[in-house]
């Protein structure tokens, strides 16, 4: 098969190269065949995708096309859809099947595509290898003995592996970026209120934003343009005019002025500075002018970020009961042991975790000194960013510290997994949108290359990347899944 | 020891929007459980806010009824704590910045007027139903309450005594009314108090402990709980003690307050700005607008009466405390036609007995204005008197008839012609000539003996003033 | 953070600590707690907290019902149910 890029599947479908069903079948394959290595999927939705492909089929011999007719796509399993278990990787939801579906969904479905199955993730979206699902870890499908990435870790092993040409994510620290640079594909986090949250289930609610994984900077712009827009479903969704990023990407390419933060370079092994250099030379070789900046505050980011996040969440979370829906304990006698059991069960380590800190936080005595401590420190880093983008058009460095590490090697050590997202937190602090696309190999594992714009500036950031991605190759290497 | 009282109270209004604060379910009261809560209401993993503009106009104008300041940007916060009626295990609420703060308004004590400061009114969602009397080992929730907008109302700790609390209590339970932004229905839970009651000496600067009394729903059970728990704490203080401060519940068939089992351990609510929701802005353009839609306050509406229609400080309380009433009655005086204190005692004493026997509510009478003014000019311009007034009234209640069909059919009319009342009082004198004399000797009292005496030769129909103005003149001394 | 503290932030979020997983947490949480203390390298007196990261102001929605009854559909996989009313364990109040 050679279509790999959405781009090349639109095109075989409407010039009838190509039906849905085949390129269905054909993914349904791949899933069949790696799944059990990789564990990207929670569930897999053989029946229903091959029936939605035969109706996209017929209704495309009637002349009824929509712009992603036929498109397979995987749906991280944090988004609510209609009828079908969605278990946020947790065994508080394991048996969950949502009465409706989330705005991304339901904008996903009627543009056409074909939902192949919900990916596995870290649990409520908190990790950084998807070490912490309930499900089983997802492997890195570059070398199964190591991490992904996470949260979005099933999301972007399936298109890394090749099992799906898309997926989507949510990134609340870096849960698309990361996950995309350790895996070698593109990732992209638009600005926060971009993209509806309705539907996808909370976890830093002033943080988390939607995105999708593919494998070219353009087929996440042909995506971006279904699932962004204002939901009045969701009060924190913007009313900015969406572009047609799809159209704006393709346009011929303008050099920008780019700032690289001294801050990014910070103690960056050696192997991984020399792939940063060479993708700057390239971008230096187009004739964009790179200027050295300084984002003072932006290490202070994980800190905020650990405050705020579990803070959020430890909120969010509260509605997991046991009373309405989801897991409940049997054999309590009190409806404080229907709580504190319920919970205790249905949460993983890395849940309860969060949750400690986030009440701990927000507790009296120490809401002043941590929660509004942490909202100052994102007020100076989004000032920051203010006074940096009034000098340079968009922000780049590299997306991780460094390529893959090995399952278990951080588990124990949760700082260490925190400070992981050094680079990508204070993008989500700061509400930016940012893209992870592929930047080199150390060691036969990806690494990516950060692009950070201002608010609502994702057609400069595609624009860049769809660039950078004609003149180089990285981001059509793939795995050699046969010697998994 | 007599001590001073110190209380304050909180009271919830539910405001009477057709959909949820933050959802869009019906907010219809008495329905089977559980069929107004969606997917919101309910919690489900997923869902957000969207917050209700009524909610908010409502809010701004019970600010602006209390001459309070409205703030242009508000914040909701999450206050939070485990309760199966809670879905989300936290109930948005406002915190730092409610929408209205500081307010105040006037209540009678006595003949006088005292000001109670109102510290803040804010925004919230009302939580579920707990019913832990319906199964054997199961507490039930039923969860369409939940999501329900609610103001909370604070007022200063400015109350010294039950009958105060209870005249605040009432102040603003017309004022929501007259308003419309609530239904005031109280056994309904739409108007519900928390009272907060310390004690201290006289002599005493500082504030005594205070305990939180939750939920009453009557103005009687504010009454008897708050001079249950002056006494309770009097007690306490008496034998050397300490209030503890806690939560307490009343028992209104045991007439006592006790702890609440489940609000002992202090709650550590970790209130913080709602990720989910934005600042609510209104801008003072907004706020005129808002306030040119307002109604005339009570308070207005007492001045204006007592000063327009030369009403007694009782009868004008009564009228207005129903905005219906009020309306009513200046229907029927708007012709000018009838003296408007003669109209207020129709009103107050016939039309509202009627009410009251028939338990009719105010807005649902079937006497029209109208239909009330065309009667009493009758009664007015003599053609019946009073008596026979009252008794047609009470067939108005139960027909559609105008007052003149009533009064023809029934051939119900009074004597009111001079020459044909002379006829009956001569009668009256002659059949009674030795009274007469004693009463020309000194036996005034007899004077309403003959009154009687011609009414009931006329069979009541003689117009009682023209009999008095005849038996004047022919008994002059 | 003592022992103590930990139970009581415990029991705040409603959830069990083993006795014997107390001290892992305890540790696990100062670590963090640490990473966190270094936003005091900050000085941000005269800086204002930030709660969202755009200047939006709420969306403020028509009053109109626009839900119907789904009880029967929310219900659909909750056994906790009687009557239409959701089950908990007796409160006494």
């Amino acid at each position: 098969m050679e279509y790999k890029t959405l781009t090349e599947i639109k095109e075989a479908i409407h010039s009838k190269k190509l039906s849905s069903c085949e390129i269905t079948k054909y993914y349904l394959e791949k899933i069949k065949k790696y799944n059990n290595k990789i564990n990207a999927f929670i569930t897999i939705l053989e029946n229903q995708a091959l029936d939605k492909a035969k109706k996209i089929d017929d209704e495309i011999v009637k002349g009824n096309i929509k712009n992603l007719s036929g498109i397979p796509i995987a749906q991280k399993d944090i988004f609510c859809t209609k009828g079908i278990k969605t278990t946020c990787g947790s065994k508080m939801l394991e048996n969950f099947i949502s009465p409706y579906d989330a705005t991304v969904i339901e904008k996903l479905e009627n543009a056409g595509t074909i939902m192949l199955g919900k990916t596995n993730m870290d649990e409520f979206a908190m990790g950084s290898s998807n070490e912490t699902s309930h499900f089983g870890d997802v492997k890195n499908p570059w070398n199964t003995n190591y991490v992904p990435g996470g949260s979005s870790g099933g999301s972007a092993a399936c298109v890394a592996a090749g099992m799906s040409p898309c997926s989507t994510g949510t990134d609340t620290g870096g849960s698309i970026r990361q996950p995309a640079s350790l895996t070698g594909i593109c990732g992209i986090k638009p600005t926060y209120g971009r993209v509806s949250r309705y539907g996808m289930i909370a976890f830093a609610s002033s943080l988390d934003q939607a995105g999708v994984f593919t494998r070219t900077a353009e087929d996440c712009a042909m995506l971006l343009n279904e699932i962004s827009g204002y939901d009045s479903k969701d009060s924190t969704s913007s009313n900015e005019p969406v572009p047609n990023y799809l159209e704006e990407c393709r346009k011929k390419f303008k050099p920008v002025k780019i700032g690289l933060p001294k801050e990014f370079l910070d103690g960056l092994e050696d192997s991984v500075r020399k792939i940063f250099d060479d993708a700057v030379l390239i971008l230096e070789k187009s004739g964009c002018r790179i200027k050295e900046i300084s984002l003072k505050t932006s290490k202070l980011g994980v800190s905020a970020y650990q405050v705020v996040a579990p803070a959020e969440c430890s909120s969010n979370l509260s509605r997991f009961d046991g009373v309405r829906f989801g897991h409940r304990a049997k054999d309590v006698s009190t409806i404080d042991e229907l709580y504190k059991k319920s919970r205790s069960e249905g949460f993983g380590n890395e849940v309860k975790r969060r949750i400690l800190v986030g009440t701990y936080a927000l507790s009296a005595g120490y809401y002043d000194a941590y929660y509004i401590k942490a909202q100052k420190i994102r007020n100076v880093i989004s000032q920051e960013f203010r006074e940096a983008f009034d000098e340079v058009d968009l922000i780049i460095g590299p997306t991780t510290p460094d390529s893959a590490f090995k399952i278990g090697e951080k588990l124990d050590d949760p700082i260490a997994m925190y400070l992981s997202d050094v680079f990508t937190v204070s993008t989500n602090l700061a509400g930016l949108p940012a893209i992870s696309i592929p930047m080199g190999l150390k060691n036969e594992l990806p690494i990516g290359l950060q692009i950070i714009g201002n608010h609502f500036d994702e057609s400069k950031i595609l624009s860049l990347s769809h660039h950078y991605q004609q003149i180089t190759d990285w981001h059509s290497m793939m795995p050699n899944m046969e010697t998994l | 020891m007599t001590y001073q009282a110190v209380i304050g109270l909180e009271i919830h209004v539910q405001l009477k929007t057709k959909s949820k604060i933050f959802s869009g379910a019906s907010t219809s009261f008495g329905n089977e459980p559980n069929t107004q809560a969606c997917a919101v209401d309910l919690g489900l993993p997923g869902v957000l806010p969207v917050l209700n503009k009524e909610a908010v106009m409502m809010a701004v104008k019970f600010g602006l009824a209390v001459n309070a300041q409205i703030q242009n940007n508000s914040i909701f916060a999450r206050k939070n704590y485990f309760y199966p009626d809670l879905p989300k295990g936290y109930q948005i609420s406002q915190f730092e910045i409610p929408i209205v703060s500081k307010g105040s308004l006037k209540i009678r004590v006595g003949d006088d007027f005292k000001e109670i400061r109102i510290t803040r009114a804010h925004l919230e969602e009302d939580a579920g139903k707990s019913i832990h009397d319906m199964f054997n080992n199961d507490s039930a929730i039923d969860l369409n309450r939940a999501g329900t907008p609610l103001i909370e109302i604070v007022s200063e700790p400015d109350m010294t005594s039950a009958n105060e609390a209870v005249e605040y209590l009432r102040t603003i339970h017309t004022l929501v009314k007259y308003l419309d932004i609530c239904d005031g229905n109280m056994q309904e839970g739409s108007f519900r108090c928390d009272a907060n009651i310390s004690l201290k000496k006289s002599t005493d600067t500082k504030l005594g402990i205070r305990a939180e009394i939750k939920n009453i729903n009557s103005f009687k059970f504010v009454e008897q709980a708050i001079n249950y728990e002056i006494e309770r704490q009097s007690e306490i203080l008496d034998s050397g003690g300490e209030v503890v401060q806690e939560t307490r519940l009343y028992d209104p068939a045991k007439n006592q307050t006790r702890s609440m089992r489940s609000k002992e351990e202090a709650n550590d609510y970790r209130y913080f700005p709602d990720p989910d929701l934005l600042p609510v802005y209104i801008d003072d353009q907004d706020i005129k607008s808002i306030k040119s839609t307002m109604p005339e306050l009570p308070e207005e509406k007492r001045i204006r009466f007592m000063r327009d229609y030369s009403l007694s400080e009782y009868d004008t309380s009564v009228l207005i405390s129903d905005k219906n009433l009020s309306s009513y009655f200046e229907s029927v005086i708007k012709s000018k036609k009838l003296e408007p204190k003669n109209v207020a005692n129709w009103i107050l004493t016939d039309l509202l007995g009627l009410a009251n026997k028939n338990r009719t509510a105010i807005n649902e009478l079937p006497i029209t204005p109208d239909r009330l003014e065309q009667l009493l000019i009758f009664v007015h311009d003599g053609i019946i008197s009073n008596k026979q007034g009252k008794a047609v009234l009470e067939k108005m209640w139960d027909t559609s008839k105008t007052p003149k069909e009533i009064i023809d059919s029934e051939g119900i009319s009074q004597e009111s012609n001079e020459n044909e009342i002379n006829k009956l009082v001569d009668k009256v004198l002659e059949n009674h000539y030795k009274s007469v004399e004693e009463y020309m000797k000194g036996k005034d009292k007899l004077f309403g003996f003959f009154i009687g005496e011609v009414m009931k030769e006329s069979k009541g129909k003689a117009n009682p003033k023209i009999v008095n103005k005849i038996l004047r003149e022919r008994l002059k001394k | 953070m003592d022992k103590k503290t930990i139970l009581k932030i415990a029991n705040l979020a409603k959830i069990e600590i083993d006795d014997s997983k107390a001290n892992e947490i305890k540790t696990n949480l100062e670590k963090i707690l640490n990473l966190v203390d270094e936003m005091n390298q900050v000085d941000t007196d005269n800086i204002e907290p930030m709660s969202h990261p755009l200047n939006l102001k709420q969306y403020l929605r028509d009053d109109e019902v626009t839900e119907n009854n789904k009880r029967d559909l929310f219900q659909e996989n909750n056994k906790n149910t009687a009557d239409g009313y959701y089950k908990v364990p007796k409160i006494i109040d």
